[in-house]
């Protein structure tokens, strides 16, 4: 996967950049909007990451102007900004995900993956299967080895999200934001929660769990042993 | 300007009442004139002598005198043609003598010098005399009630401006002192409830809120010294005995706790930036009309595995579901956070039951009420305001700032957070006022 990451602050733009070819990703950077829209006209990216507020060109216009080029690269906003009318500007402006700063580095890797497989055909897929659980999105139905499993319509959602990301971390706000629809801070553990309650309907009495955590990320859904 | 007025006024009245007087009496002058020339006309001067005689001695105002060629008085009660009728034919006023009891008079009257054929002249008159007294004394009377409704206005406006001028200087002054830092003092008002008690109200209004405003500033700058130094002192401590550790696990649980510890400040600080841009109405742009039942369901179906996990049942009633215009994530957040707060603070094991309820009348209200501890009623205010955890709760986790979050989001909705006695526990009331009826559906 190819990320342009177009964030002014050098120790931070090294520090993305770092961690995505750590995940074995290929990171290119730019220090200011108009070197960031250059960029991204001239090559092919997977996933850009735009900071909000950037010297020469601000990220919202980066993104107005690649959009009415036409491209259709998904675009991760990074912001200082985390108030609702921001998001929604953000978003308006072209954004594709907007994610407030300060963030955890686990979680903005584990929303440019998720855009990155936007694209993917699992997006339109009518059924998820990972290994023996399978939920069919047209009649809403999941069984486990077979056996019917009973969902209320919120855990089917929450396990709809996840198993449409199966293999990846899905982090803990992604969840609250996709599942819930809600963008601020529960306060407490309330996605513990309903995860659990989720594991007890999915892997109860199943030798193998499908719902793995990830420790001080998030959750992920897979088939076996890691 | 109203002097002007009052003397156009009375002098038109004056001119109008002199007028219509002056034109009756010329009016009768000129019908007596026209009976006697009749009279000439069918008897001759005799015929005329003898009317003039008989009219002269009935009594009443009414002059007459019948003179020959030579000025000899023929018949009536004036004594002669007084002199300055003579030169005007239109007639003109005159004085005369009088006998009275008490002597001669002068009295003034009107009247109309007419030549009669053989040289005859006749003098048809009025006694004006008690007119003109009445007319004088009228005058005086406008004169004098012009002069003393002047004066009396003169100094009603005088007084009233001074009044003026002493309210407008104690606000003034009021407003001075308050600039120079007594932030507490207010603009007097006299109860008299006028348009500057009015003004005043309004900016007494405005000048509670820039106090509290102040208030909870100096609140946050004290409280951040407190709540935020100490995780961040902890976290330095911490960085700094491992850094004299030998290198080893030691080192990574540190790391692992400094993330947490910072985590946590984030948390603190992102709540206190909302709190700051939603008190200073940030976020109102985003509103939409809003089943407040619907809101209030959400936010519970996302709690309510929370609760279950830590003993607590809660639950849902909503019998209305008023529309209200607002966010739907500031007031899930709100609600969440009432919620949060009873789960917190409450004890499962004597009082398990959360109840979160919609109610509509005027306003529209989200209830979340417990039948835990409560907070005692000289606390409740204080219990809304930033990074204030009441003692009894100084131990628990959280920042602190979880219901005066409420309480902001409540008020950039123009409605406003109640904590009331549940007798047991908490009754959180989030009161917001509801939306207008939708276009088309007028009540």
């Amino acid at each position: 996967m190819r990320v342009l990451v177009i964030e002014d602050d050098r120790e931070t733009q090294g520090f993305i950049a770092r961690a995505l070819k750590e995940q074995g990703h290929t990171a290119d950077v730019a220090g200011d909007g108009e070197a960031g829209l250059a960029l991204a006209e001239s090559e092919a990216y997977d996933v850009l990451v735009v900071d909000r507020m950037l010297p020469r060109l601000d990220g919202l216009t980066v993104i107005e102007r690649l959009r009415r080029a036409g491209t259709g690269t998904p675009v991760l906003i990074l912001s200082a900004l985390g108030d609702v009318d921001d998001r929604v500007k953000g978003l308006k402006s072209g954004g594709d995900d907007y994610l407030t700063k300060p963030y955890a580095l686990s979680e903005l890797m584990a929303r440019i993956e998720a855009l990155a497989r936007r694209a993917s055909p699992a997006e339109s897929s009518t059924s998820y299967v990972v290994g023996d659980l399978v939920l069919d999105r047209l009649s809403h139905k999941v069984t486990r080895g077979g056996e019917p499993i009973v969902l209320q319509p919120r855990e089917y959602r929450l396990l709809e999200y996840l198993m449409k990301h199966a293999g990846h971390v899905v982090t803990r706000t992604m969840l609250l934001e996709n599942v819930w629809d809600y963008h601020f801070d529960p306060q407490t553990n309330v996605i513990d929660v309903h995860v659990s309650r989720l594991r007890g309907k999915i892997d109860k009495g199943f030798a193998e769990p499908v719902i793995h955590t990830i420790r001080g990320v998030g959750y992920m859904v897979r088939a076996g042993a890691p | 300007m109203f002097l002007v007025a009052i003397a156009a006024v009375v002098g038109y009245i004056f001119w109008l009442t002199s007028e219509q007087l002056g034109r009756e009496l010329a009016g009768t002058i000129s019908a007596e004139v026209a009976g006697l020339r009749e009279r000439f006309e069918s008897g001759g001067i005799a015929e005329l002598e003898r009317a003039v005689r008989a009219r002269s001695g009935a009594p009443g105002n009414s002059l007459y005198v019948l003179v020959d060629g030579s000025g000899r008085r023929l018949a009536g009660n004036l004594s002669g043609v007084p002199g300055n009728l003579l030169g005007s034919p239109g007639g003109g006023s005159f004085v005369y003598d009088r006998e009275t009891d008490l002597g001669r008079e002068e009295r003034h009257a009107v009247g109309v010098a007419i030549a009669v054929p053989g040289r005859l002249a006749l003098v048809v008159g009025r006694d004006v005399e008690e007119q003109q007294t009445f007319a004088a004394a009228v005058r005086r009377t406008f004169l004098w009630g012009t002069a003393v409704i002047a004066l009396a206005g003169l100094i009603g406006g005088l007084l009233a401006s001074r009044a003026l001028l002493r309210r407008v200087d104690t606000v003034t002054e009021a407003s001075r002192s308050i600039m120079t830092g007594s932030l507490s003092r207010r603009l007097p008002v006299s109860g008299s409830g006028d348009e500057f008690d009015r003004l005043s109200h309004g900016l007494n209004a405005m000048l509670d809120r820039i106090e509290q405003l102040m208030i909870g500033l100096r609140e946050v700058s004290d409280n951040i010294a407190h709540d935020l130094k100490t995780p961040l002192t902890r976290l330095r401590n911490r960085a700094e005995a491992a850094l004299g550790e030998a290198a080893g696990t030691g080192h990574k649980r540190a790391l692992e706790l400094t993330i947490e510890e910072a985590d946590g400040l984030i948390r603190t600080f992102n709540a206190l930036l909302s709190i700051a841009r939603l008190e200073a109405g940030h976020g109102s742009e985003s509103f939409s009309r809003l089943d407040l039942a619907a809101v209030a369901r959400e936010a519970v179906e996302l709690y309510e595995p929370v609760a279950e996990a830590a003993g607590y049942r809660l639950e849902v009633a909503t019998t209305d579901s008023p529309a209200i215009r607002g966010d739907r994530q500031l007031i899930g957040q709100a609600i969440g956070n009432l919620i949060d707060n009873a789960i917190k603070y409450g004890r499962p094991s004597a009082s398990p039951g959360i109840f979160v309820s919609v109610e509509a009348d005027r306003e529209a209200r989200v209830v979340v009420a417990d039948r835990g501890p409560g907070i005692p009623s000289g606390d409740r205010e204080r219990a809304t305001k930033r990074f204030v955890r009441l003692e009894a709760s100084r131990s628990e986790p959280g920042s602190g700032l979880g219901l005066s979050l409420v309480a902001a989001v409540a008020r950039l909705h123009g409605g406003g957070l109640r904590l009331e006695d549940n007798c047991p526990g908490l009754r959180a009331v989030i009161a917001l006022p509801r939306a207008p009826a939708q276009d088309g559906t007028s009540i």
